[in-house]
């Protein structure tokens, strides 16, 4: 599969767009016509070509885009990657890990050969070549978590295990969906989970924090999570609301289609194997309203899991205030047929 | 949940004190096997006529070779199988299976030093989490107890490679852990780690809590055997199948005899995975778990089926 990595952007000009085949490979977040919390964890198997599932690490067509915005948001906040010092071992676990993923699934972009503990990465698109000692953090540029994740598209957490809990305790995270690594740094999981409404009464976070815990090597699983996102910007962080929160109030039903998209975060969690901690990746998707009703199946979902939101649901994920105009314009795309089950266009 | 499984062989056997073998177990088919993290165990599947015996036993050997792994196997005084036949039986070149492993004892590494309590066989987790603590160049002690030198594994070679930092204790010669002396006064920051007989855990367990140590910087691992009991029946409220349950087996036991795949991860009591609700029971709950709270095993609606079991006719399980 030849990527074509496409010259865009995530700020200013807003020149970021899916190609047909980048729609098609969106993870569409609603297997039904309706939206509630659920434990929805499944095995993080490689699925179906051409989709985000397809492989572990998924590195898409805005691979250097994205990448070239990471960068512009550490530059004026480095404090979005943050690592407490007993983590070095799990950053080192996560440098294997990207590294292997990468290498193994998108071969001629990226190469990896191994001598023990001497190692030779070349990453062709971003023209980064490093030979370093596994293990030594001296021998690479930066820090081992900062270094591979400026090259992987997706935010990582650090999780550390102890005390029968999870603890964010080191990450990078410049595509998020206001929240704040700086903020929940340290914090146990349901201490960073608080704020999300309704999920504590039904007994979510007890029931997947112990899942969690109970993670074996070689058995990482998926969830998917979402938003709606005025703009194509990866960063909305809380650091930076001045910048995308007045973004909310520019929405009228002649732009619905460019500037509303439907942001989804493919979750992924592996247990590292050293460390015994877990990497918590949130590997984020923006579909434009536009681009989403191109698949018929999408626009008579999307319209009606809108139009049935539990109030609380859509307040916590900020669209309260265009949520009406975007019913409205995905009503025309919504020709009250029955849809199928599950997640893929028909 | 089934774990994950690797074939193995079991390319070295060797007594290493009295009624203490250490089992070398390489790939087969595999150039190496799972990286793991100081502290982590495995569960042995060793087949035996018509049974499959499954053991937890922890990793002991380095967590930076892994072309293969070694454990250590003392003899049960009543064993149930498992012991018995790595005692007995096994040979080398056997092939078994394992699970990849899973860390239920892992180091707080956020701490500036560890003191390690290791109590017989309890020394096993401690091994690979001292190459561990080695190789990461933080400051650890080890107090290991035995009751004597013909019946206490690896002192020698513990003494050898980590000097001065290796306590060790003979109890037939009236030596014991001086754990007052050790609870006091040690800088903030130190973490203490216990591993050994129930009875040594609760010593240093109350022994921590008396002398102020918080919660959080006190470690142990208490994996339990299933104990044995009378038999009884295991009914399932949703498949509607019944199992019979003998005196020697565990419920888990009885469940994956009759080819039913119940959740697992340590077989001891201690990790939670296998709790599992309870519809109804004729008879007395024998709770013999770590995991739940008392307030939980006083309400009676929930079982760990790994170790514990009914003193009575019939339990119904939400399976």
């Amino acid at each position: 599969m030849g990527l074509m990595f496409k010259d865009e952007t995530y700020r200013g000009d807003f020149t970021f767009a899916n190609s047909p085949a980048a729609i098609r490979h969106f993870p569409f977040p609603f297997h039904e016509d309706k939206y509630m919390y659920a434990v929805n964890i499944e095995p993080h198997v490689p699925g179906r070509k051409g989709t985000a599932y397809e492989f572990p690490i998924d590195i898409d067509e805005h691979y250097l885009a994205d990448m070239r915005d990471r960068a512009i948001t550490l530059a004026e906040d480095p404090l979005r990657c943050q690592s407490l010092p007993h983590m070095l071992a799990a950053e080192w676990d996560l440098v294997e890990l990207l590294m292997t993923s990468m290498a193994r699934d998108y071969p001629e972009h990226f190469s990896l050969t191994r001598d023990g503990d001497q190692w030779h990465w070349i990453n062709r698109p971003m023209k980064i070549e490093d030979k370093f000692t596994f293990g030594n953090v001296a021998t690479l540029p930066l820090r081992p978590m900062e270094y591979i994740t400026r090259q992987c598209q997706g935010d990582f957490c650090l999780l550390d295990q102890r005390d029968g809990d999870l603890w964010m305790d080191a990450g990078i995270v410049t595509s998020q969906a206001d929240w704040s690594l700086d903020f929940d740094i340290g914090m146990s999981f349901k201490e960073w989970h608080a704020p999300v409404p309704m999920a504590h009464e039904i007994g979510i976070f007890d029931r997947a924090l112990k899942f969690l815990l109970a993670m074996q090597i070689g058995h990482p699983v998926r969830r998917l999570n979402w938003t709606m996102t005025i703009n194509p910007r990866l960063d909305t962080a809380p650091e930076t609301y001045p910048k995308w929160g007045i973004d909310r109030t520019t929405v009228t039903p002649e732009n619905v289609g460019d500037k509303v998209h439907l942001r989804v975060e493919l979750q992924a969690l592996w247990r590292l194997p050293r460390s015994n901690a877990i990497v918590f990746s949130i590997r984020g998707y923006l579909l434009k309203m536009r681009e989403l009703v191109t698949i018929p199946k999408w626009s008579r979902r999307m319209h009606r899991v809108l139009k049935t939101l539990p109030p609380e649901i859509a307040a916590y994920k900020g669209l309260s205030r265009y949520q009406q105009t975007t019913i409205d314009w995905l009503s025309k795309y919504d020709d009250g047929q029955p849809t199928s089950l599950g997640f893929f266009p028909d | 949940m089934t774990t994950n499984q690797i074939r193995v062989r079991v390319a070295e056997v060797e007594t290493v004190a009295a009624q203490i073998r250490r089992l070398k177990l390489v790939p087969i088919g595999m150039s190496g096997l799972p990286d793991f993290s100081g502290g982590a165990h495995t569960i042995l599947s060793i087949p035996d006529g018509e049974r499959t015996l499954r053991n937890p036993y922890s990793l002991m050997s380095s967590p930076y070779d892994t072309s293969s792994y070694e454990v250590s196997v003392l003899k049960a005084a009543e064993s149930r199988g498992g012991s018995a036949f790595i005692h007995d039986k096994i040979r080398e070149g056997l092939p078994i299976t394992i699970s990849a492993p899973v860390n239920l004892f892992p180091v707080d590494r956020r701490a500036r030093r560890h003191i390690l309590i290791a109590g017989g066989i309890g020394i096993t987790p401690f091994m690979s989490i001292m190459r561990q603590l080695e190789h990461d160049d933080v400051p650890f002690e080890l107090h290991y107890g035995m009751r004597s030198q013909e019946r206490g594994a690896y002192w020698r070679q513990l003494r050898e490679t980590y000097g001065h930092r290796v306590h060790i204790y003979f109890e037939d010669q009236g030596q014991t852990i001086p754990l007052k002396t050790l609870l006091d006064g040690q800088p903030l920051g130190t973490h203490v780690y216990v591993c050994g007989p129930s009875t040594m855990i609760d010593w240093v367990l109350n022994g921590a809590r008396d002398a102020g140590w918080p919660a959080e910087n006190v470690h142990y691992e208490r994996f339990s055997a299933p104990p044995p009991g009378t038999s009884f029946t295991v009914e399932l409220a949703r498949s509607g199948k019944t199992v019979p349950v003998g005196p020697h087996q565990s419920m888990l036991e009885a469940l994956e005899a009759a080819g039913i795949d119940a959740p697992y991860l340590c077989r001891g009591g201690a990790c939670g995975q296998c709790e599992t609700r309870i519809v109804s029971c004729a008879g007395a709950i024998q709770h013999n778990d770590h995991y739940l709270s008392d307030a939980e095993k006083a309400a009676g609606d929930k079982i760990m089926i790994c170790v514990s079991r009914v003193d009575g006719s019939t339990v119904t399980l939400d399976l």
